[in-house]
């Protein structure tokens, strides 16, 4: 297990997810239009698999939503 | 014709696609407002109900681009960070940058508003900074190089027009970048005024995603915009304070 903390919520995560593919794949959004930060860095979808999360990294999910 | 740095656009309508009643109405209101450039907010998604179903992935992404703005940033630094997000989904190139100043007013802070601009254009993206109606601000802003100014004409959202037109003249007058008149259009009135007063474009969300039947008051804003620039292009009358006779004055038919 580690503790990331995820668009501002503490989640501990399964051992089985290692990198940030793994963690779009296990909220169902690998599909969707998404952008991703590990640590204040833009993680691009080239770098998914091979962006790592460790413990205690926090990561934001974002999308496009309605707005003036 | 609207050009905005290498871009080209028929409509001069610019439409934001917050607060629609739904998607179905909003998707109707964008197709008859026949605009081009569509507005966006970028925000944390709600990853434990990721299923609930997102506007933007819903449209045909090569019939519209895409202007998401810096909305919820009150630094030109939480400005870049979220530009540098919405770039990053690979789906635009222009931000329009929205640094809030008054939580009240909602008028945006110019001296951050500045300073995301050169932040901003200094990492080469296409730059449309919402600022207030201040005239110098607009001159140092195209100074920067921002490819479009959008000044407000009242506080967002509150339908209240162009509470002052002449300053929007007058930065219209003067600037050589596009003008794009954002934030305060209520009516189709305002967005005809607008353009009368020469302004490039409109950019309205609340207008008509507020009006009691959305998908018209997209068609009635279409249609003021494209009088209000007609007018414009037309050169409108001398106003004056006496009346003259529109009927020949000879002829008369009188006893």
């Amino acid at each position: 297990m580690k503790l990331i903390h995820l668009n501002g919520k503490p989640i501990e995560l399964p051992g089985t997810i290692s990198c940030v593919q793994d963690l779009l794949q296990l909220y169902e959004l690998e599909k969707r239009i998404v952008v991703v930060e590990v640590n204040k860095e833009i993680i691009f979808k080239e770098q998914y698999r091979e962006q790592t999360l460790s413990d205690r990294d926090t990561v934001e999910i974002v999308h496009f939503v309605g707005g003036g | 014709m609207l050009k905005i740095a290498h871009h080209t656009f028929q409509s001069k309508l610019l439409l934001g696609t917050g607060k629609f009643p739904s998607f179905e109405v909003q998707k109707q209101a964008v197709e008859v407002s026949g605009t081009e450039i569509l507005t966006f907010a970028i925000r944390r998604m709600n990853i434990f109900e990721a299923s609930q179903p997102n506007f933007l992935e819903q449209l045909d992404l090569t019939k519209y681009k895409l202007l998401p703005n810096t909305a919820g940033a009150k630094t030109a630094e939480e400005a870049v960070r979220i530009a540098k997000l919405a770039k990053a989904s690979g789906l635009c190139d222009m931000i329009k940058v929205e640094v809030i100043g008054c939580d009240k007013s909602l008028l945006p802070d110019p001296v951050e508003t500045l300073k995301a601009s050169e932040m901003l254009l200094a990492e080469g993206f296409i730059v449309l900074p919402y600022t207030s109606d201040d005239v110098v601000l607009a001159k140092r802003l195209e100074q920067l190089g921002v490819h479009a100014i959008m000044p407000g004409a009242s506080p967002i959202g509150s339908g209240k027009g162009l509470v002052n037109p002449l300053n929007l003249q007058f930065i219209i007058e003067q600037s050589s970048v596009p003008v794009i008149v954002d934030a305060g259009i209520g009516s189709p009135k305002d967005a005809a005024y607008a353009m009368e007063l020469g302004a490039d474009g409109v950019l309205l969300n609340t207008a008509v995603s507020g009006a009691k039947y959305p998908v018209k008051m997209a068609l009635a804003m279409k249609l003021a915009i494209e009088a209000g620039h007609l007018g414009y292009e037309a050169g409108r009358i001398t106003k004056k304070n006496y009346a003259e006779a529109s009927s020949p004055t000879t002829g008369m038919v009188t006893s």
